[in-house]
């Protein structure tokens, strides 16, 4: 009846978690009670749950991240306190089971349910508006691509009350997550929650290629697109080529587990390396489809905020697109040591140097952009400038580790820790902060306070370098990755320092908590009445803060890149139209948060073995499908005099701002 | 569709449809989605190829395959994609009694195949040849299972569809999913002559 379920899943016996999920608990009942005692249920429920707005769904995705990313945190700060006190005899606080967990949730979230949410949160917000469009090709899909993101990240989270989590890495190599090595829940909530989210994110794939290739506003043709849309147009490329081979690995693993095959199984022919080779032609897109958003954010920041037009406009979509090619050639890096021949080697080795060359592209054309440009150093400038010096190290301590002889020493060591996290840091979560602080106006209708913005900023690279660097010492003193405890005493030193580090960071994310405060008390002072608080270049600042919900009146036309500065230039940017027309928008449905909720449902009843569920919320999910199939009506039309009427107030307000 | 003119920078003609073509945008966004299923059945071609030859002491293809059952198979699909393009004909010509006749007759031709597929699996998990029992015949049990449950999915589909054309006639939405259930259905018989050639015909060679 319950399958494998039982109270002894509760992890009474063990003090740290169960005070994690009593906290989580405590704060989700208080927010509960909020929501209550304001009586916004239904508020909730018709603006956002059922919203099928890109803006909505954005800022949805947005806060899934910022929530996973506080989860994400606090495993590194377990960690990173484990191993500043797991030195000489000690053994630490947390026990190898649990840390072990720890590593694995923390990889599994920062990746798939704190970047992914982020970057596609953003494109969500920023994209249809910057091609000049009035939502996304697939409205109703990406409401379902939300909250299949958000069931995943559900089911991670409950693992850590209700079970175990995976103690095989964020990775799940085989024969370590094979049913005879790992026989409990972990690896399972693990499968179900990467499954989940990966179709949520295949979708999401789907539909931004086609709006993008169908959408864009008239005259706006591929060359004349900004960076952000292409980079992600290029990303959604990396996402449907890569995501079906993650699905396909999965599925297999999930059949070695639940029904005895043999894929990737030690005995009875299966081979391992399949899986490893699989996993990676994923994961490595995967790292790209992290960067290459951030990459975007730091053209238009840098654009912008030099008061300049990007330099090298053709070689960064050329740069960009090599990444994209690239990247699917090089995933054997991930497993030098695995026994590859020195050719094989070779061949990943070198196609690994190559990415480097765009990525320098790329960055000396920042670079270029920003000289004898007029840079306004506001804070997405600040988060772009240091991201671009601190990921250049990242990258080459990765160009180091392509050299396949090097990475025989410093394969799985800490070296490898440094690395990674000297590119997604400075990299991707820099730079999609840097998009956050950017936009944060164009979603909200006001501006985040610059001082506290900048404090955070500082704390934030302060402390990534104390947390970080001590980790490329340690891997070249040979200490390896994943370690509960360790006898080594020179290593302490180093791990105290990152320890400190992490708690600079944590600052940071304070700040950052204060900052939101303080600008929402501030709103009024901090507002946004122009929808152009940066003089921007690109048509979303042509759309007021918040935008409309159809988000343009009229969809413009466009001569150029950087159309809005264009259209500034001319003196065209806020013409009044001669007429307005009657405007046809989706209607809201709960139908995708039904979806999610029964992804949520089959996840769990498939990790706890109990099938009469499963099957339920199957065809509970094909009977949603359905009926959504079955729904012919679903637009409303907005008439033109209610266009008319928020227009005028638009103008209204644009007029109140005197020049 | 627009000009480019200085005059009209900024702002489109009022008289301007404004809203894309919605039979392109979903035909793009479903061929899309096709692209990204190929790229999971490449997988497990990948996989097959792989592990194709580790019998772990069991049977092997040459002992296990009956090719006049496969290629009866093959038939019953092949020709349930004629139909189904004379369903599609049908569309065009807005024949509504003739698209639930084509559609109906793929229906059973497709059921045809997915019986015998299930009658296969089934013969050979009898005989102790089961998916568990080596890394080839997992990796067969997968591969053509994940094609047959796609197929069961698209008449599944296909009953759903000859409802609404019943019940809603040939409307601008339904010819739409017609057309994307079109696709859906042939690209599962090119899957499957991929599965015929790599699986069944190399195997017994």
């Amino acid at each position: 009846m319950y399958g494998k379920l039982s109270l002894s899943a509760i992890p009474y016996h063990e003090p740290i978690t169960i005070g994690a999920v009593g906290g989580a608990v405590l704060l989700g009942l208080v927010i509960l009670g909020l929501i209550t005692y304001y009586r916004k249920w239904t508020y909730l429920y018709k603006e956002w749950l059922t919203s099928l707005d890109h803006k909505k769904i954005g800022i949805m995705y947005i806060i899934l991240a910022l929530v996973m990313l506080l989860r994400g945190f606090s495993d590194a700060i377990l960690m990173r306190a484990q191993q500043a006190v797991a030195a000489g005899g000690s053994y630490g606080f947390l026990s190898p089971d649990h840390f072990n967990q720890i590593f694995s949730a923390h990889g599994s979230i920062m990746i798939i349910f704190a970047a992914m949410p982020f970057l596609v949160g953003l494109m969500n917000i920023v994209v249809p508006q910057q091609i000049g469009a009035r939502d996304v090709a697939f409205p109703f899909m990406n409401s379902l691509s939300l909250w299949l993101t958000t069931a995943g990240a559900l089911l991670v989270m409950v693992s850590l009350g209700v079970g175990e989590f995976s103690q095989a890495g964020w990775s799940g190599y085989s024969p370590l997550t094979q049913i005879e090595y790992s026989p409990g829940t972990g690896v399972d909530y693990w499968i179900w929650s990467f499954q989940i989210a990966g179709i949520g994110s295949t979708l999401t794939g789907i539909n931004f290629l086609v709006t993008i290739i169908k959408m864009r506003a008239p005259g706006m043709k591929a060359m004349r697109m900004p960076l952000f849309v292409w980079t992600t147009f290029l990303t959604m490329v990396l996402v449907v080529w890569a995501f079906p081979v993650l699905t396909a690995a999965l599925a297999m693993l999930t059949l070695d587990r639940y029904v005895g095959m043999h894929f990737f199984s030690n005995t009875f022919g299966g081979n391992m390396m399949m899986y490893a080779n699989l996993f990676w032609t994923w994961g490595h897109p995967e790292v790209y489809i992290l960067i290459l958003p951030a990459f975007g954010i730091f053209s238009e920041v840098v654009a912008t905020l030099s008061k300049k037009r990007l330099f090298g406009y053709t070689s960064m979509v050329w740069a960009t697109a090599a990444i994209t090619v690239l990247s699917f050639s090089v995933w054997v890096h991930h497993f030098f040591t695995m026994g590859a021949s020195p050719n094989v080697n070779l061949f990943f080795g070198i196609a690994t140097m190559l990415i480097a060359i765009p990525t320098g592209v790329k960055t000396f054309n920042w670079l270029f952009t920003m000289y004898r440009g007029r840079i306004r150093f506001t804070t997405p400038m600040y988060w772009t400038l240091g991201a671009v010096v601190t990921f250049a190290i990242g990258g080459s301590s990765g160009v180091l580790l392509s050299i396949p002889s090097a990475d025989y020493v410093l394969h799985n060591s800490l070296f490898l820790i440094g690395h990674f996290h000297n590119t997604i840091i400075p990299g991707a979560v820099f730079g999609l902060f840097a998009g956050y602080y950017y936009w944060f106006p164009k979603a909200v209708g006001f501006r985040l306070n610059e001082n506290w913005g900048k404090r955070a900023f500082w704390c934030w690279l302060i402390g990534f370098y104390l947390a970080f660097i001590p980790l490329y010492v340690l891997g070249f003193m040979g200490m390896p990755r994943r370690m509960a405890y360790y006898a080594t005493p020179t290593w302490h030193p180093y791990l105290l320092v990152a320890a400190l580090g992490v708690a600079v960071i944590g600052l940071g994310i304070l700040f950052q908590g204060i900052q939101l405060l303080v600008s929402i008390k501030e709103r009024r002072a901090l507002g946004d009445p122009t929808g152009d608080p940066w003089d921007g270049r690109t048509l979303e600042w042509m759309t007021s803060s918040p935008p409309a919900v159809y988000n343009f009146p009229k969809i413009p036309v466009v001569n150029e890149i950087d159309a809005f500065v264009d259209m500034k230039e001319e003196g065209v940017a806020y013409q009044r139209p001669d007429q307005y027309n009657d405007i046809e928008m989706p209607k809201n449905t709960p139908h995708g948060f039904i979806m999610g909720g029964l992804a949520f449902v089959f996840g769990f009843a498939m990790i706890w073995y109990i099938w009469w569920l499963a099957i339920l919320a199957a065809l509970g999910m094909l009977f949603t499908v359905i009926a959504r199939s079955m729904d012919d009506d679903i637009h409303y039309v907005i008439p033109a005099a209610e266009v008319e009427r928020i227009e005028n107030e638009r103008y209204r307000q644009l007029a109140s701002v005197a020049k | 569709m627009m000009t480019t003119a200085a005059s009209t920078i900024g702002i489109a003609h009022s008289e301007e449809v404004e809203h894309p073509d919605t039979l392109e945008m979903q035909t793009l966004g479903f061929w899309l989605y096709l692209m990204s299923d190929l790229i999971i059945f490449a997988t497990l071609f990948a996989t097959f190829t792989v592990l194709g030859r580790n019998y772990a002491g069991g049977p092997t293809g040459k002992e296990l395959f009956e090719l006049p059952y496969v290629m009866g198979e093959t038939l019953l699909l092949l020709f349930s994609s004629v139909t189904y393009g004379l369903v599609m004909v049908a569309v065009h010509n807005g024949m509504k009694k003739w698209v639930l006749i084509g559609l109906a007759v793929t229906f059973l031709l497709g059921l045809g195949f997915v019986s015998m597929e299930i009658n296969e699996f089934h013969g050979l998990i009898a005989e102790g040849h089961g998916p568990d029992r080596s890394a080839f015949l997992s990796s067969f049990f997968t591969l053509v299972g994940t094609h047959g449950t796609h197929v069961t999915f698209g008449l599944i589909w296909m009953a759903v569809m000859m409802g609404q054309v019943a019940g809603k006639g040939l409307t601008s939405p339904v010819q739409s999913r017609l057309m994307r259930l079109s696709m859906f259905w042939h690209f599962l018989d090119i899957v499957w002559i991929g599965i015929f050639s790599i699986v069944y015909l190399m195997g017994v060679m």
